[in-house]
């Protein structure tokens, strides 16, 4: 149990190896959430508005892929930045930058399905308003993006979960080094593996009230922008 | 700038159009041209909503041809329309009308002077920064008015637009679209009112079956209607 | 107006991936692959900021078991190695994947069990403990992972004549993980388990585990210490990681070795040669 109180004793008292691990787990799993959502969004969006030969298959491929293993994530992208790998010169394993690589790769599928579903349910409302007003296809993604924009953010919020909740994918591509790659999850996966199960636990609670907060800040800003917006 | 170019006269000849084993128009032949309103009447599945979309172009007809102003597969750019629930952006009101400004090709630094002139066309003027989802419906609808005389149309089609409102929401909605007449926009217009084509038409098209039963000037088709199942319609029966 | 406020969001989140690019070539630090247990011991959290604050060069230390460690470094992700499994050093060296082996210091490993030792091996030598445990089928938890640690428990049950792979039964549970998640297993089914004293001695999820036998010599845990090879690997940072290397093998890092203490303890014995293999 004083275990337990030790790790919120930690984040009172502004302890500067905890707020260095809550800074990082918060910058990767954030920086992974932008870059997926420049790419899925997009992605997810042209799926929904667009007609082609194997559509089907690759809707059901992206949903498929919303289940990634991070784990597997993590393998795949350790061997392509290992020295060893086809991308070792860019010298980039086991540091925060190859961990928002494969947490981007790992929340992508879910961003891009997410908007996708989102975006085709929003499309059947405004298809014939938008095509009367005779919108373009680049003009009908960014207005349909634009307009499911609360829908979105749930979708977001999504791909922020699973990136803040992993470990396989950052323990495996960033070493978690203390002081430089650890995260609250590598250093919960740590201190269980050490025996230290109440600083474990405590840590662990640390981090869901962290994403709690994260969820309760989103909500209020969508509840202060639906009245700006409706 | 535009170029000049005009969507009328609308000619539809010998459209119909399928779904399947249905039949929801049947060798229509139709040609709209500038005047007074056309209203469109006739019992439900008659084919007016099918009709209003194909004269705008948002369907195709499975045979027969659609032209405006002699041109087949036109782009929407002098005619809009109206439906009876309209889709709001998520925006406010001001932004909807600035958006259709847009789409319609306005350029930007004119757009905010033409949006208040619409909005007080449609008066809306002190509801300009309200979101447009918490419009009443009578409100939104003169709303969906403003974005389509954006367009500046030529044409103006509507598919039952007050058929969700009360009679005072109505009465702001038909004044509008008597001064879009005024103005010399075509209105064609689907109603399922009889005082409402008292009110506004022109001239009035019986659909019965996908099929043009009747055609006739407004005071001609009301109090003489030529055809049984005008009679019969305007008598209050179902026509089956 | 909430346009520009998410664009604004979005430059400052760029700004932050920014700074996460990888530093240019003034950055001076190296990788060193070691093992779950020197890490779990707390050493380099008493050794690395004594090297820094010396040299200004960071240690970035990547824990995993000995096996995993050495196919890191056989990798090039790594510039030096620091582990305790003589046999895969040299086999590692022999590959030509290491310049020059040094030992660095030992600690020894204990057998930890019920304190209420129902297999009764309590004071007994390693060989006849195993094979009582193994006679008797009491619970016996393995790191199962290629770990130094595993190396040496597999080496041990071939000295006292036990084929393990032919006669474990169900009583031998290998859980291919580290030494703290094999401490807590044997704690939680009541069982034995051979780990390196260092870790035994900081962890703090005892339950009713204790020692059960130690001191016998064939429990000695060398550690050894390479430079990866840069013929293999040019990204290899050679000069830095040399002087790590010569670091710990000299007076001073032998003494800061020999400082480490928890509980008043001494967990690591410095036996530098200096000459290397």
């Amino acid at each position: 149990m004083t275990d337990q109180l030790s790790a919120w004793q930690l984040i009172l008292s502004g302890d500067a190896a905890l707020f260095a691990i809550v800074w990082l787990s918060l910058a990767v799993s954030l920086s992974a959430v932008v870059l997926a959502a420049l790419a899925g969004m997009p992605l997810g969006a042209l799926l929904a508005l667009t007609r082609f030969p194997g559509r089907s298959v690759l809707v059901v491929l992206l949903n498929a892929l919303m289940g990634l293993p991070p784990v597997v994530v993590g393998l795949a992208v350790y061997l392509l930045l290992s020295r060893s790998g086809p991308l070792g010169g860019l010298g980039i394993l086991f540091t925060p930058t190859a961990m928002v690589i494969a947490q981007t790769i790992l929340i992508v599928p879910i961003i891009a399905a997410l908007t996708r579903q989102t975006i085709e349910d929003l499309w059947a409302e405004y298809r014939d308003e938008l095509t009367a007003m005779d919108v373009g296809p680049a003009g009908r993604m960014m207005t349909l993006l634009w307009d499911a924009r609360f829908s979105l953010l749930t979708a977001l919020l999504a791909g922020f979960g699973r990136a803040a909740a992993e470990v396989g994918a950052v323990m495996i591509v960033g070493g978690n080094i203390d002081g430089f790659t650890r995260t609250m999850t590598t250093a919960v996966a740590l201190e269980t593996s050490k025996g230290n199960l109440p600083l474990a636990m405590g840590l662990g609670l640390v981090l869901v009230a962290i994403v709690l907060a994260i969820n309760a800040a989103a909500w209020g800003s969508r509840v202060w922008s639906e009245r700006q917006a409706g | 700038m535009r170029a000049p170019s005009s969507d009328l006269p609308l000619v539809l000849d010998n459209v119909s159009l399928q779904a399947g084993a249905t039949t929801i128009l049947d060798r229509l032949n139709l040609t709209i041209t500038p005047g007074a309103p056309t209203l469109i009447v006739g019992p439900n599945g008659s084919g007016k909503t099918t009709l209003l979309r194909l004269c705008m172009g948002l369907a195709a007809p499975s045979a027969g041809r659609v032209s405006w102003g002699g041109r087949v597969d036109s782009k929407p750019v002098r005619r809009a329309i109206l439906f009876q629930r309209p889709v709001m952006l998520r925006r406010t009101a001001a932004a909807n009308v600035a958006y259709a400004l847009a789409q319609a090709g306005t350029p930007r630094r004119e757009r905010a002077a033409r949006v208040a002139v619409l909005l007080e066309r449609v008066g809306l003027f002190d509801l300009a920064q309200r979101p447009a989802r918490k419009l009443s419906g009578g409100e939104q609808q003169r709303l969906a008015l403003a974005r389509a005389l954006a367009r500046d149309p030529q044409i103006l089609l509507l598919d039952e637009p007050t058929a969700s409102l009360d009679p005072a929401a109505t009465r702001g909605v038909e004044e509008i679209v008597l001064m879009a007449a005024q103005s010399g926009i075509k209105i064609v217009m689907a109603s399922h009112d009889l005082g409402q084509v008292r009110r506004l038409a022109g001239e009035v098209i019986f659909m019965v079956r996908g099929a043009l039963c009747e055609r006739a000037p407004a005071a001609g088709f009301l109090d003489h209607p030529t055809t049984q199942e005008a009679a019969a319609f305007l008598r209050g029966d179902l026509v089956i | 107006m909430a346009f520009r406020s998410s664009s604004l969001a979005l430059a400052v989140l760029f700004g932050a991936i920014v700074n996460f690019a990888p530093a240019g070539a003034e950055d001076r630090s190296i990788v060193v692959a070691s093992t779950t247990s020197t890490q779990d011991s707390g050493l380099f959290g008493y050794l690395l900021p004594i090297f820094k604050a010396k040299t200004g060069i960071e240690v970035k230390v990547i824990a995993q078991g000995t096996g995993q460690a050495l196919d890191t470094a056989r990798r090039g992700d790594a510039d030096v190695v620091f582990v305790h499994a003589k046999s895969q050093e040299e086999k590692f060296l022999a590959e030509g994947f290491g310049v020059k082996r040094f030992d660095v210091m030992y600690n020894d490993f204990v057998l930890i069990g019920p304190k209420s030792d129902p297999a009764g091996v309590k004071g007994k030598d390693i060989e006849t403990a195993l094979k009582t445990i193994q006679a008797k089928a009491a619970p016996f938890v393995s790191r199962g992972d290629r770990s130094g640690t595993h190396s040496a428990e597999l080496a041990l049950w071939k000295q006292a004549g036990i084929d393990i792979s032919a006669s474990k039964g169900p009583w031998y549970r290998e859980i291919g993980q580290g030494m703290g998640a094999a401490l807590n297993t044997a704690g939680a089914m009541n069982g034995y388990v051979l780990s390196d004293r260092g870790t035994w001695i900081s962890f703090k999820n005892r339950g009713d585990l204790d020692i059960v036998v130690e001191g016998d010599k064939r429990l000695f845990n060398q550690y050894g210490v390479m430079l990866v090879n840069p013929e293999k690997y040019p990204s290899v940072k050679k000069e830095l990681g040399q002087s790590f290397v010569d670091w710990l093998i000299s007076a001073e890092g032998q003494a800061v070795i020999a400082g480490y203490k928890i509980d008043g303890q001494q967990l690591f014995f410095p036996d530098a040669e200096k000459k290397g293999s």
